[in-house]
């Protein structure tokens, strides 16, 4: 569920990078007023055993693949949800950073997806309110597996709505929300069950530690929770009308509307919704970039040119030269820098 | 299994390349933070159909990998492994999208022109968040998130999961070959194991964590973490971020490949 920088756009990335530090300063701020000196060895070691449960291969039953943890929900189910939404932020940064999963860009939005519908939607009102007061084995299991599918499932929307108002793919709505939701479905019974199966297991094992977890969570209080869940849908929604507004501005998210309105009533050929889409993506679809413009700062200002014809053999002759050139000078470059870095050794 | 030595493997690899020497490696990390951050932020900006108007981007990678003595094997290596997602997202276009676009009276696929630039794109932002800790260093990366005034606590939980993850990998290693030479599964791990293998390093995890902190408090922790003041910055950091800064700007605002592909096909006509 990583997403990548290369399909996102920088506004959604910052849209992005502004709600997931928004919920990280506001879980700092909760996990400070309760801070117990103790959990910060026990938050960094916990998040180091969720990077190393994740290497771990379970097998899917009946398919003969195999996947692995995610932890989200795990991690707020032992550390609570503030501690958790730190841990697992902690451990995406060092994925980005190590394994290149996701990117610094896309950091922002893999943090809020993966962290923040586990910890602040599935954790506090599935698997909280499922669990109830007398913890048994059977009542860990279902609200483990409602909790992680619905988390996931959300995640996953979110990666779609991303990429789509980023506008970096043409992949249309409708198929992409088909492609993302059920294969995320799978992962979210395998996240359920493992995450259920180690809750249980810890919770015979040595039941102090479950207590003691949500003993820790009660220092939060019920109504701290409800006025962050506000605040944070609050901030969801501002987000949500900010995106929605530089995508309406621009064609993509046009042609993405439109492409959503015309999957929902059948994609018909003689449909003049999809005539009319065609028509938009003929005319944008002209390689912007290379008619010889200064183009300002403002991104749809490629795709406003009139004048796509102008995309003629001279051009495209000079685009393809120009950058055969321009590798060949990086190329180049990296050999010069190679060639005094092993002169400049040979004295030493 | 093998993922799990692979990854303290890579952990290691990446720790030691940073720990060499190099004028990269002497700039400021908060320096080599921002100029990667404007990179990307500047990269990912490019229209959707952006390919040749991108290749100025590649000098950034090339140029920090070869400044830094960074072998490009590793690099392409982690670049193998996480091509396949933005492949796979990509490639979905042409199926997608049949508008056409004409290069040199050839007609293309918009689609491919678009799964080319995002692979660009991956490509490049992979390489040059690879590059950035392999010449500086989570602790360098620590420090800049510090300067840049991040909370105590975030840095230090992020600092602390590190320290641990070589620790904790390693154990779990030792758990899984201990149950995969008394199980004959290849395949992953067995639905009846998932709990009580996981729960046992689980709980070990926690009483060590418990340990870890004991033995903190014994050498004087009181919550903080102290790293050090760090180097200051110098002006060979502030030439460093505004030169890229400004290639970076410059390259996004013209399109440099076409203009000297003008200078060069103008002047052989």
């Amino acid at each position: 569920m990583h997403m990548a920088d290369a399909l996102i756009s920088p506004v959604v990335g910052g849209a992005m990078w502004a709600a997931t530090a928004g919920a990280a300063a506001y879980s700092i701020k909760k996990v400070q007023d309760g801070l117990d000196q103790k959990k910060i060895p026990l938050m960094g070691v916990m998040g180091a055993f969720i990077f190393a449960a994740q290497m771990i291969n379970f097998s899917i039953p009946g398919t003969g693949s195999s996947g692995h943890l995610g932890g989200g929900l795990l991690l707020a189910v032992l550390l609570g949800p503030y501690a958790g939404f730190l841990t697992m932020s902690s451990i995406l940064i060092i994925q980005a950073l190590f394994f290149a999963d996701g990117g610094l860009l896309a950091l922002g939005s893999n943090i809020f997806n993966m962290g923040f519908f586990t910890c602040f939607v599935a954790y506090p009102l599935i698997y909280k309110k499922m669990i109830g007061k007398d913890i048994s084995p059977k009542r860990i299991m279902i609200a483990s597996m409602a909790a992680a599918i619905i988390g996931l499932q959300l995640g996953a929307f979110a990666v779609v709505l991303e990429t789509l108002f980023s506008g970096k793919t043409e992949l249309p709505f409708s198929t992409f929300v088909l492609l993302m939701q059920p294969i995320h479905l799978a992962i979210g019974i395998v996240e359920g069950l493992v995450t259920a199966a180690v809750i249980s297991f810890v919770w015979k094992a040595r039941p102090e530690i479950m207590e003691k977890a949500s003993l820790n969570q009660a220092l939060g209080g019920g109504l701290s929770l409800k006025k962050v869940m506000t605040g944070l849908a609050a901030a969801a929604v501002l987000t949500g009308a900010v995106l929605s507004w530089f995508a309406s501005s621009h064609p993509d998210g046009l042609e993405w509307a439109m492409f959503k309105a015309s999957g929902q009533e059948e994609l018909e050929a003689a449909d003049p919704a999809y005539e009319k889409l065609a028509a938009v993506q003929d005319k944008t679809a002209f390689l912007p970039d290379y008619g010889f413009k200064v183009s300002g700062s403002e991104r749809p200002a490629g795709e406003q040119n009139e004048k796509w014809p102008a995309v003629n053999g001279g051009t495209s002759l000079s685009g393809l030269v120009g950058g055969i050139m321009t590798l060949l000078l990086a190329a180049f470059m990296g050999f010069i820098i190679n060639l005094s870095n092993k002169t400049r050794k040979k004295p030493a | 299994m093998s993922n799990i030595i692979n990854a303290i493997y890579n952990i290691r690899q990446f720790d030691e390349l940073a720990s060499r020497d190099s004028f990269i490696h002497r700039l400021h990390p908060l320096a080599k933070l921002l100029a990667t951050l404007v990179y990307t932020v500047l990269l990912v900006s490019y229209d959707k159909h952006a390919t040749i108007a991108l290749l100025p981007l590649v000098f950034f990678p090339v140029f920090v990998a070869a400044a830094a003595k960074i072998p490009p094997g590793p690099l392409l290596k982690r670049l193998l492994y996480i091509e396949p997602m933005i492949v796979g997202i990509g490639l979905l276009n042409p199926l997608f999208d049949h508008s056409t676009v004409n290069i040199l009276g050839y007609t293309m696929s918009s689609g491919w022109l678009i799964f080319l630039s995002i692979f660009l794109k991956g490509t490049l932002a992979v390489t040059s968040a690879l590059l950035l800790i392999a010449t500086t260093g989570m602790e360098g990366v620590a420090l800049s998130l510090r300067k840049l005034k991040v909370p105590r606590i975030f840095v230090l939980q992020t600092i602390l999961t590190y320290r641990y993850i070589s620790v904790l990998l390693e154990e779990a290693a030792r758990t899984v070959q201990a149950h995969a030479l008394r199980a004959f599964s290849s395949q992953g791990l067995k639905r009846e194991v998932w709990g009580p293998l996981l729960g046992q390093i689980l709980i070990r995890t926690m009483d060590r964590a418990q340990r870890v902190y004991d033995a903190m408090c014994l050498r004087g922790f009181r919550g903080e973490y102290h790293t050090g003041k760090g180097p200051g910055t110098g002006w060979g950091d502030t030439m460093y971020v505004l030169t890229w800064g400004a290639f970076f700007i410059l390259s996004r605002l013209i399109n440099l490949p076409l203009w000297l592909g003008n200078v060069m096909t103008g002047v052989s006509r």
